[in-house]
């Protein structure tokens, strides 16, 4: 059993907040790069050159990268061995959140009330917690601003079986069609594969915290990806879908066992600006 | 090519889907909750806050500026949620939006009918477009707060013209040039 401190979480995650929010990481960054190498559409060229450099003032001066600093989701994993002590850990998380976007001057997007008054809650808390319980004693923070232009395209169909990988190909190309320019291509294309209708998207998301274009371990699972990947840059769309060879920087999927009666899929998007960021402590 | 806002017939018939465009002059700020305003005093029959007529509504919704700062980060957001308000507004003499992603065929068929361009820049791209922006100042709906409608002056602002006035559609085209087939 090891100790670890609610005040030491909180400081780590305002600080994890202001840091996802201002720096693009490494992985990503060089995954752009290569875009603009690949890019043959003139303008797709140039927005791709104005993405970069925007990351570079950003990181340079600490400025949000992006105006829409997100709804703040946050994956846990903490180990079994771990205790965690000095408060509410719950309580502490969205007290490092409110600081985060405070102190960082991040902007603000969450309402309360979302069918009717949509009163804004004036620090972005509350955040979205994912936890997962593993083994050891450490726990791992990671820090995903998800912005609306991204997350509002995220679609979930659950296929028959018998619709397979033709079923899974067809559904995620059209949902990166329809989502046009919206979630601010090139995207990171997430896709989850299997287990309840609520898994399935969970399992989209969480392969965005995946380092940009990481193979899936499983063989057949990569191979999927490369090839929804060459299928979702043949659309066309390009950099903020003005036409272009790079719509996706990646496509990720992860897959669950799921109901001989089911083939749930979902695909939730990240825009370029995919800003993660994570601390163990 | 550089252009002065307000916009004219004249500049507008010079702009074609694909132009890349340098802005200088003024624009205004207007998201989801002016937008309901401002096409709610069109139905009223009220004046609107600022006289519309040439001018170009930017959708942002900025970041808090730091100390020091014009104004934080200002990319674009996504204009799909304004089509609804954007018709109104073309008809009653708006020449110009700025945001990101398509628009549905309702604004695309106004912008035609009411001679108007839908620009686009480059979704997070919120700091770099800032640098752009040199004067801020709320002229309607203070009480929105970050969705309150603001005058800003740019400068060599960098958009791309999306939908023009004889019906070219750049998100349209640009896919169908590079789009492949794979078997």
């Amino acid at each position: 059993m090891r100790d670890i401190d609610c005040q030491t979480i909180k400081e780590t995650v305002a600080r994890l907040c202001q840091e996802a929010t201002c720096l693009l990481p490494e992985d990503v960054l060089q995954a752009l790069k290569q875009a603009r190498q690949k890019e043959e559409s003139p303008l797709g060229q140039k927005i791709l050159d104005q993405i970069l450099e925007n990351a570079e003032l950003a990181r340079k001066e600490m400025l949000p990268l992006c105006q829409d600093t997100g709804t703040t989701v946050i994956f846990l994993e903490i180990g079994q061995d771990a205790h965690i002590v000095g408060g509410d850990l719950n309580e502490c998380i969205k007290q490092g959140v409110s600081e985060g976007y405070t102190k960082g001057f991040l902007r603000k997007s969450m309402v309360e009330r979302p069918f009717s008054a949509r009163i804004n809650t004036q620090d972005n808390t509350p955040p979205v917690v994912h936890t997962e319980i593993v083994p050891g004693d450490k726990l791992r923070i990671q820090v995903m601003p998800k912005g609306g232009g991204c997350e509002n395209m995220t679609r979930l169909a659950i296929l028959l079986p018998a619709e397979g990988k033709k079923g899974i190909t067809d559904f995620v190309l059209r949902a990166v069609e329809e989502a046009g320019g919206n979630p601010c291509p090139p995207t990171i294309v997430g896709v989850g594969i299997g287990g309840t209708a609520e898994m399935a998207v969970a399992l989209a998301k969480k392969s965005l915290t995946r380092k940009v274009g990481q193979p899936n371990a499983d063989a057949e699972t990569a191979e999927l990806e490369r090839d929804l990947l060459e299928r979702v840059n043949a659309l066309g769309l390009g950099p903020q879908a003005v036409g272009g060879r790079i719509t996706a920087l990646a496509v990720h999927v992860e897959t669950y066992p799921t109901h001989i009666t089911s083939l749930p899929v979902a695909v939730n998007f990240q825009c370029h600006s995919a800003r993660l960021a994570e601390a163990v402590l | 090519m550089d252009i002065t806002l307000p916009l004219t017939d004249e500049t507008v018939e010079k702009l074609h889907a694909g132009d890349d465009v340098r802005l200088r002059g003024v624009m205004y700020t207007a998201r989801d909750a002016a937008h309901r305003r401002l096409v709610e005093a069109i139905e009223k029959g009220e004046a609107l806050p600022f006289d519309i007529r040439g001018q170009v509504i930017y959708y942002v919704g900025p970041t808090p500026a730091k100390p020091g700062q014009v104004i934080g980060s200002a990319g674009p957001t996504t204009s799909m949620r304004l089509d609804r308000y954007t018709p109104p507004l073309l008809a009653a003499g708006l020449k110009g939006i700025i945001g990101k992603g398509g628009r549905g065929l309702a604004v695309r068929e106004a912008l035609k009918q009411y001679k108007a361009v839908y620009f686009i820049a480059v979704g997070g791209a919120g700091t770099l477009l800032a640098r752009h922006i040199k004067k801020v100042d709320v002229v309607a709906y203070e009480d929105l707060g970050p969705e309150a409608v603001r005058r800003l002056e740019v400068e060599d602002f960098p958009v791309i013209v999306c939908n023009d006035i004889y019906g070219g559609d750049l998100l349209e085209e640009g896919k169908a040039r590079y789009r492949l087939s794979v078997p």
